[in-house]
C-alpha cells in the first residue's frame, strides 16, 4: 500500500464507490476465457463439491459430487471436469508457429494460450490442491483411472504455479485483479470478497458503494463466492441433502437426490457466476496496456513448452529441487521488476506511485540543445542537452542515468542540478546521424518524463550449469524419476 | 473496597459468565490493544448476545461437515488406548517411548464436573511426576485464571511424558501436503497450544514441580496427510506464542485501572444503557477483528460513523503517519486545514499525492 493507494481508498469513502488507480488494463484479457467458480467440502482437504463453469456468460456448466466423501464420485467428477477442460486447453494448441531459438534449433510454438478464471485465491489454492490431489494416481494396476485425470491434475498444477509468476495471465482471481485496477473504500481484508469487492466499483443505482458491500455480506442475500461455503447452508441445507442421497433406497430416489443436490449448489453459485462476468466485462471496458500482450507472449510461450513435456508422462515433483527452486525465483524476481516497471511506464496513472516515491518525474523542457554533439575517441556522437522543469519531489543525482518514460530506449544522464530543474544528457533512440530524428528530442515547452527505472530487461544473472551446482544447493540434482512410490492408489 | 473479580461480577449483572476456552483465550492475543474487548473478557461477558443486542449479529459458525471430519479424526487417533498416536510418535519423531499408562480422564466415575476432573487430574499428574513413569493423559481438566476468575481447559489431548518432560499434544485434521501446512492454521493451533501449555505449567506449580522443567515448550502438532486419513506429527515451537499468551493474560489481571475508569453504576447488562456504557470503553478495530471478535460488526460501523481510518486496515494506517480520521486526511490533502509542524511531513507527502491524483484526473 502507498500513501497515492490510502488517499484513493478514502477518496472512494467518501464519493461512496471506488476509485481508479490505473486507466489501462494491465492483464491480458482471453476472448474465450474459461471462467470457473469452484466449492470444496468444508473439513475436508480439497474434496470438490461442485464447480460452475464455461466460456460464455449464458452457458455454464454444472458439476456436483453429490456425496464428497466418496472417493469413486469425486474421481468421476474430476473426469467430467477433464472432459471439459482438457477440450479447452486442446483448442488453443492447433494453430503454431515455427520460430528458430538463440541456438539456431527450429521450435514450434502455440499462437495462444488457455486463461481460466476463478473468484479469489482462494479458488487458484483450490484448483492447484485439486490438481496434486489426482496427479499421481495410476492409470495403469489394480485401480486403474482414466488417462485424463491425471493429465487435469498436471494442467491444474502448471496454471497453479504459473499463476504466481507475476505478471501472467493464465489463471487469474477476479478480486485480484480487480483491486489492481481500483481502490474500494473497505479493507484489502474485505476487498477479498467479490460481491462486496463488485458493490464499490459498481454499486447498483440509488445505492453506495458501502450498501452494495453491506448487501454482499449477508450469506443468505449473496451466497459467498468459494471455495468455502457458508456453514449455515452447509449445516440446514447441504447436510439433509446428502444424508438423503446416502439413505435412499433405489435408483430413483437417489436420482431425485442428485437433483435437489444440484439444485442447492446451483443456486450457491450462480450469483458468484454472474459476479465474474460482470468483472470481467468492467476489464474489458478499459483500454489494453501496450505491454500486456509482450507478458501474454511470455505465457504463450511458457504454455507451449509445458505442452512439449505432457507426452513423456512425468507428473511434476512434490516439491522443487533446491536448483529449480533458485531458477524460479530468479525468474519471479526479474518478471516481478519487469511487471513494476512495464505498468508504469504504460499508464500514467500508475507511473504517479513512482512520481511520489521520488523515483520518477515529470516536467516541462525549459531549454534544449537538440543537435549538440560530443567527441568520443576521433568521431563525434550526438548527446543532446535538455533542461527540464519539475514540481515532483525527485531528487536528481549527479550522474546518474534515468529512462526517457515516452522512449525507453532513450537515456537521459544529469549533468546539472539547478533549484527545481534538472539539465539532461540524452543518449540513444535518436537515430544514427548527428542530426536527431524528427520527434526524438523534446521542445521546448513539451512535457516530458523520466524514470530510474526502465521496462527492458537488463541480463539475466548467470546461474551455474547444472552439473556445477555448488553444495550450497546439493550439488548436481538428481533427474526426477518417478518410482514405484511416486505413484497412489486410489 | 470491593474484590476486582466481584466488581467484574458486577458488571456483568444477573447473566452467567461466559466460559473462556483455549480458543477464547488464543484470540485475546490478536488485539492486545482494544480495552473494550479486554473488560468484557474479563467479565466474562456473553459478547455474542451482546452483538446481538446491539443489532449487529456474530456470523461466525462452523459447518458440521467440518466438525464431523475433525472428531473423526481423533477418533482414529486415539483409538485403543492411543496405540495409533504412540506408534506415530515412535517413527515420525524418533522418540523412544516406553510402555505406557493411559487414563481417561473424561469423566471421574460418572461425574464429569469440571472441578472434579480438575482435582483427578491434579492427583494422576501428581503422581506421575512422582514415580517418573510415562503416562498418557486424554482428555486432561486443566484450569486458568482469566482475570481472577477461574476458565477450565480441557485440551482434547493428551499430555504425555517422553524425556522426563510432558508435551501437550494437539489433535488437528488439517493437511499437511507434500510437507506443508497452511500457515494460518498451524498458526493458530499453536496459539490455542500456547494456552494449554500455560495451564499445565501452573498446574505443575500447584503440585510443587518445576513447571519450565516438567513441560516443554514444544508441542507435538499431529495433523492429516496429504489427502487421506493418515495422521502424521511434528514438533512445534511455542516460545515465541508462550510469552505473547502470557503476557496477555497478566495484562487481564491488570485490569484495575479500565475497570476504575467506569462510572460506578456501569454495567453490561442487555438493556437499553449498554449501547451507551460500551461506546464510553475505547475500541480498537482492526478489519483483523471479524474473524475473531463477536462484537467486530459493532465496532466497524461505529469506527465507520466516527470516520476512522482503521476501516481500512492497517496497511492504510501505516501510510498516514499517525492521523486517524478520514476527513482530517482528505482536508489535509486539500489543503483546507493544516495541523502545525507535528505533521508537517505527512502533510507534505498528501499534498504531493493530490496533485498528482488530480493532474492524471484532468
Amino acid at each position: 500500500m502507498s500513501v497515492l493507494t490510502a488517499l484513493a481508498r478514502m477518496q472512494a469513502v467518501r464519493a461512496g464507490r471506488a476509485q481508479p488507480i490505473a486507466d489501462y488494463c494491465h492483464t491480458h484479457l482471453s476472448k474465450r476465457p474459461l471462467v470457473m467458480v469452484p466449492l470444496k467440502l468444508a473439513g475436508e482437504a480439497a474434496a470438490p463439491l461442485a464447480v460452475m463453469l464455461g466460456t460464455e456468460a449464458a452457458n455454464p456448466r454444472l458439476l456436483v459430487v453429490p456425496q464428497p466423501r466418496d472417493r469413486v464420485l469425486r474421481l468421476r467428477f474430476v473426469a467430467a471436469l477433464a472432459d471439459i477442460v482438457l477440450p479447452y486447453i486442446t483448442a488453443h494448441t492447433t494453430e503454431t508457429e515455427e520460430y528458430t531459438t538463440k541456438e539456431g534449433e527450429t521450435r514450434t510454438r502455440c499462437l495462444d494460450a488457455p486463461q481460466l478464471w476463478v473468484p479469489n485465491t482462494g479458488g487458484i489454492e483450490f484448483l492447484g490442491l485439486l490438481g496434486r490431489s489426482v496427479r499421481f494416481h495410476r492409470t495403469d494396476g489394480d485401480n486403474p483411472v482414466p488417462e485424463s485425470i491425471p493429465l487435469l491434475g498436471r494442467w491444474l498444477t502448471w496454471f497453479r504455479d504459473r499463476a504466481e509468476h507475476p505478471g501472467s495471465s493464465v489463471a487469474l482471481p477476479m478480486t485480484s485483479v480487480l483491486s489492481a485496477h481500483w481502490a474500494s473504500g473497505q479493507s484489502p481484508l474485505e476487498d477479498a470478497n467479490l460481491a462486496a469487492l463488485l458493490g464499490w466499483i459498481a454499486p447498483p443505482p440509488g445505492r453506495t458503494g458501502q450498501q452494495a458491500a453491506a448487501r454482499a455480506e449477508d450469506p443468505l442475500a449473496v451466497p459467498p463466492a468459494g471455495p468455502a461455503t457458508d456453514p449455515g447452508f452447509d449445516n440446514e441445507e447441504l447436510a439433509p441433502l446428502i444424508a438423503s442421497y446416502d439413505e435412499a433406497v433405489d435408483e430413483t430416489a437417489r436420482a431425485l437426490a442428485v437433483q435437489r443436490i444440484e439444485r442447492a449448489l446451483h443456486k450457491q453459485v450462480e450469483p458468484t457466476w454472474q459476479l465474474m462476468w460482470q468483472g470481467l466485462a468492467l476489464l474489458r471496458a478499459l483500454p489494453a496496456a501496450p505491454h500486456a500482450a509482450g507478458r501474454w507472449s511470455a505465457d504463450v510461450a511458457a504454455f507451449s513448452y509445458f505442452l512439449e513435456t505432457v507426452p513423456e508422462g512425468t507428473p511434476q515433483p512434490r516439491r522443487d529441487s533446491a536448483v529449480s527452486a533458485a531458477r524460479r525465483l530468479l525468474d519471479r524476481e526479474r518478471a516481478l521488476e519487469r511487471y513494476d516497471a512495464e505498468r508504469a511506464f504504460d499508464d500514467p496513472r500508475v507511473m504517479l506511485e513512482h512520481r511520489l516515491a521520488g523515483t520518477a518525474f515529470t516536467g516541462t523542457v525549459v531549454e534544449a540543445e537538440p543537435t549538440r554533439t560530443e567527441a568520443k575517441g576521433t568521431r563525434k556522437v550526438l548527446r543532446p542537452h535538455l533542461r527540464v522543469r519539475t514540481s515532483d519531489p525527485f531528487t536528481a543525482v549527479l550522474g546518474e542515468k534515468l529512462c526517457n518514460i515516452t522512449l525507453p530506449k532513450q537515456s537521459g544522464t544529469v549533468v546539472d542540478v539547478d533549484g527545481d530543474t534538472v539539465l539532461l544528457e540524452l543518449s540513444g533512440g535518436m537515430g544514427r546521424k548527428l542530426i536527431p530524428e524528427p520527434g526524438t528530442v523534446p521542445e521546448v515547452g513539451a512535457a516530458v518524463g523520466f524514470a530510474r527505472f526502465t521496462p527492458v530487461s537488463s541480463r539475466p544473472p548467470k546461474l551455474p550449469s547444472r552439473e556445477e551446482t555448488p553444495w550450497t544447493h546439493g550439488g548436481p540434482p538428481p533427474d526426477w524419476v518417478p518410482t514405484e512410490d511416486t505413484f497412489e492408489e486410489l | 473496597m470491593k474484590t476486582l473479580s466481584a466488581r467484574l461480577d458486577e458488571l456483568r449483572g444477573a447473566a452467567p459468565a461466559c466460559r473462556h476456552n483455549a480458543r477464547t483465550i488464543a484470540a485475546l492475543t490478536t488485539n492486545p490493544g482494544c480495552s473494550r474487548r479486554a473488560l468484557l473478557d474479563a467479565a466474562a461477558v456473553d459478547k455474542a448476545a451482546v452483538a446481538r443486542h446491539l443489532g449487529f449479529p456474530p456470523t461466525f459458525g462452523q459447518s458440521q461437515f467440518a466438525i464431523t471430519r475433525g472428531n473423526a479424526f481423533e477418533a482414529m487417533v486415539k483409538a485403543n488406548g492411543c496405540a495409533d498416536l504412540l506408534a506415530l510418535l515412535r517413527e515420525r519423531l524418533d522418540l523412544t517411548i516406553p510402555e505406557v499408562a493411559y487414563h481417561n480422564l473424561e469423566a471421574v466415575g460418572d461425574n464429569t464436573s469440571n472441578a472434579v476432573r480438575y482435582r483427578r487430574t491434579r492427583q494422576l499428574f501428581a503422581q506421575a511426576v512422582d514415580s517418573g513413569e510415562g503416562t498418557l493423559f486424554d482428555h486432561p481438566m486443566l484450569r486458568l485464571e482469566i482475570a481472577g476468575a477461574p476458565a477450565y481447559l480441557e485440551p482434547d489431548v493428551v499430555a504425555l511424558r517422553l524425556g522426563g518432560q510432558f508435551h501437550v499434544v494437539e489433535i488437528k485434521s488439517f493437511p499437511v501436503v507434500d510437507g506443508q501446512a497452511d500457515p494460518a492454521q498451524v498458526a493458530a493451533a499453536a496459539r490455542q497450544s500456547a494456552v494449554y501449555v500455560i495451564a499445565l505449567r501452573e498446574l505443575m506449580k500447584e503440585i510443587g514441580a518445576d513447571p519450565e522443567k516438567l513441560v516443554s515448550h514444544n508441542v507435538i502438532l499431529v495433523c492429516t496427510t496429504d489427502f487421506s486419513n493418515r495422521p502424521t506429527a511434528e514438533l512445534v515451537d511455542l516460545r515465541k506464542q508462550l510469552a505473547v499468551v502470557s503476557r496477555q493474560l497478566s495484562r487481564l489481571t491488570a485490569i484495575d485501572e479500565l475497570v476504575r475508569s467506569l462510572p460506578e453504576d456501569a454495567g453490561f447488562a442487555l438493556g437499553d444503557r449498554l449501547a451507551d456504557t460500551l461506546a464510553e470503553i475505547p475500541a480498537r478495530y482492526a478489519p483483523e477483528c471479524m474473524s475473531t471478535c463477536e462484537l467486530a460488526f459493532a465496532c466497524r460501523d461505529e469506527a465507520r460513523s466516527q470516520g476512522c481510518v482503521d476501516v481500512l486496515g492497517r496497511t492504510v494506517c501505516d501510510e498516514l503517519g499517525g492521523l486517524d480520521n478520514i476527513d482530517v486526511v482528505l482536508s489535509l490533502a486539500e489543503g483546507s486545514l493544516d495541523l502545525g509542524e507535528e505533521y508537517a511531513d505527512i502533510t507534505e507527502v498528501l499534498r504531493q499525492a493530490h496533485r498528482l491524483r488530480l493532474e492524471v484526473a484532468g
